[in-house]
């Protein structure tokens, strides 16, 4: 298997606004990408593309070097993709544990029946995705939360409980959307930690605004400006090239490059979601 | 003793409304849609186990068929009528549901006629004696309460700790999230409307000696079941029962001391005391979530 996830052409856009415009990226098995950029690059609207929370209005998905669909959030599971969510999009009233436990859904074979006549079979299911889910909230030590409920909880344990969900699936491609923030300096090294440590597990897709982070754990980067790829490599050769840093630093723009100019117009601020919601 | 009496009568209709009231719960739960269509539906289940008691003789029978087609009528209702309504405006479900009622009721009129049948109960409902005091409470009153009870220690079991009660759970607080999951959320509302179906049948077939069975016999336990569904908070299963025990007890209290005729004036009132002083129910956490 050459690339886990392919995207070739990927263009979305929001009532003639384009918000992702020809975005290509493979990710390999194992291999950590980072995508960043300035808020409103399409960052988010990439992830939801790949969710199917929005329709792409071009563009193709490989999925194991096999040609799908743009999928449905609905599929996500059965294909083993899990994704986290800026707000958390915790379930509110279910303890900590039963919010992980909803994320290993796909373990869970035992049909209504089967449950509400109490087979043995739904009873084991019950266990299994139990102590799975409780083997993952240990692994990130939020173990002790796993009986209260998430609004009871500090934000970083928070966090952690929404990592656990999307992880207790053992998805093959995981999608961080902005895991760091609001984290302190320590929960920001722990996460760096985790999610170098899942490398040998799966593949990953971390959208996030500290650099630093980024570069340590990422083995390509690739950098969104409205809309559009400008940059795409290694950590280092992302750092050093010139495009990056205009996008960054708000250089003037020079002629040939991908200019933002073009797009500048329906980028105005609060266009796209993710500037709305920053 | 008068007043022994009046608690018991009060428990034992109670208990009823609490089942339709967790009915009501259930599918708020599921689909945030107030299920006006609950009394005819359970008005059609009972009709349907009245029949198989005249054919086979069997009470069992009569009530597995009746909480079996209320299963079946719960999902065929969701599939069928709400599911194209789910995600508009609120009042549109408002409508259909308040059309099925009147098209149930038809619909019973044309095939069973409009003139109440009686319905047999399983047991004697000839209070116990107390000494020489005889008790409102009956064999019949004490099967009907053992029966919800079992009723809603089962549901508790399937909502709390199987893998199915915990995506019903899921769905209902934030469906889109579940559907990420892996949570099948379609096939979960419609099993949280199956759900109550059944639990509406069983109370269509626990009510029914009392009210007799007919196309209109089952409106004043909607209502109430309303009122106690209201009263828990519409979101929470224990808040129905609760809601329905109260309901059931205001009801016989002021009957018993101020007459049955200012009965509903009396279950009016603590409607109303209770939406005053806790607009969202005795057992809501949380105010309007709905987006």
């Amino acid at each position: 298997m050459e690339s886990l996830l392919r995207i070739d052409g990927l263009e979305v856009s929001f009532g003639g606004l384009s918000a992702l415009d020809a975005v290509s990226l493979s990710v390999r098995p194992g291999e950590v990408l980072g995508v960043i950029g300035p808020n409103g690059a399409g960052k988010t609207t990439l992830f939801n593309a790949v969710c199917g929370f929005v329709r792409p209005a071009a563009g193709t998905l490989h999925w194991q070097d096999r040609a799908l669909p743009w999928p449905r959030p609905h599929q996500l599971a059965r294909l083993g993709i899990a994704r986290t969510l800026q707000g958390l999009g915790l379930f509110p009233r279910l303890t900590v544990l039963e919010n992980v436990m909803v994320g290993a859904t796909r373990h869970a074979r035992a049909g209504f029946a089967s449950a509400l006549l109490g087979l043995p079979r739904s009873d084991r299911d019950e266990r299994l995705l139990r102590h799975r889910s409780l083997a993952v909230l240990r692994e990130l030590g939020a173990e002790d939360a796993a009986g209260r409920l998430p609004g009871e909880l500090p934000y970083g344990v928070q966090k952690q409980v929404a990592l656990a969900r999307a992880l207790v699936g053992e998805p093959r491609l995981l999608l961080l959307d902005e895991p760091a923030s609001g984290l302190s300096e320590d929960g920001m090294r722990e996460l760096g930690e985790v999610i170098s440590g899942l490398r040998e597990r799966m593949s990953v897709i971390l959208v996030e605004h500290h650099m630093d982070l980024v570069m340590r754990v990422c083995d390509r980067v690739l950098v969104l400006d409205f809309g559009k790829v400008i940059a795409y490599g290694t950590p280092d050769e992302v750092r050093d090239d010139p495009l990056v840093t205009e996008a960054y630093l708000g250089d003037e723009v020079t002629e040939g490059t991908p200019a933002p100019a073009d797009t500048a117009a329906p980028a105005a601020p609060g266009s796209r979601e993710e500037s709305s919601r920053a | 003793m008068y007043f022994i009496n009046l608690t018991l009568g009060g428990v034992s209709s109670g208990i009823v409304y609490a089942a339709v009231a967790l009915a009501l719960v259930l599918i708020w739960r599921a689909t945030r849609i107030v299920n006006f269509a609950q009394g005819g539906m359970l008005m059609i289940t009972t009709f349907v186990a009245l029949g198989v008691i005249d054919a086979t003789g069997s009470y069992w029978l009569g009530l597995l068929a009746a909480l079996v087609s209320g299963f079946v009528l719960g999902a065929v209702v969701e599939r069928v009528l709400v599911r194209p309504i789910e995600n508009g405006p609120p009042m549109n479900a408002v409508i259909v549901t308040l059309g099925l009622l009147l098209f149930l009721q038809a619909v019973a009129g044309m095939v069973w006629g409009g003139s109440p049948r009686s319905f047999p109960p399983l047991l004697g409902i000839k209070g116990f004696t107390v000494g020489d005091a005889r008790l409102l409470l009956s064999p019949s009153d004490l099967f009907v309460i053992g029966a919800v009870l079992v009723v809603m220690a089962l549901l508790v079991l399937l909502f709390r700790v199987t893998p199915v009660g915990l995506r019903m759970r899921a769905a209902a607080f934030s469906p889109e999230v579940a559907r990420m999951f892996g949570v099948r959320v379609g096939r979960v509302l419609t099993l949280g409307w199956a759900l109550a179906g059944a639990v509406g049948a069983l109370a269509g077939v626990l009510v029914a000696p009392a009210t007799f069975v007919g196309p209109n016999q089952f409106d004043a336990v909607l209502v109430f079941g309303f009122a106690a569904a209201v009263v828990g908070g519409l979101d929470s299963p224990p808040g129905a029962v609760v809601g329905g025990l109260v309901v059931g007890l205001t009801l016989s209290y002021v009957s018993g001391y101020l007459g049955s005729e200012v009965a509903l004036l009396g279950a009016l009132a603590v409607l109303m005391t209770v939406l005053m002083i806790r607009p969202n129910g005795l057992f809501s956490r949380t105010s309007v979530r709905r987006v």
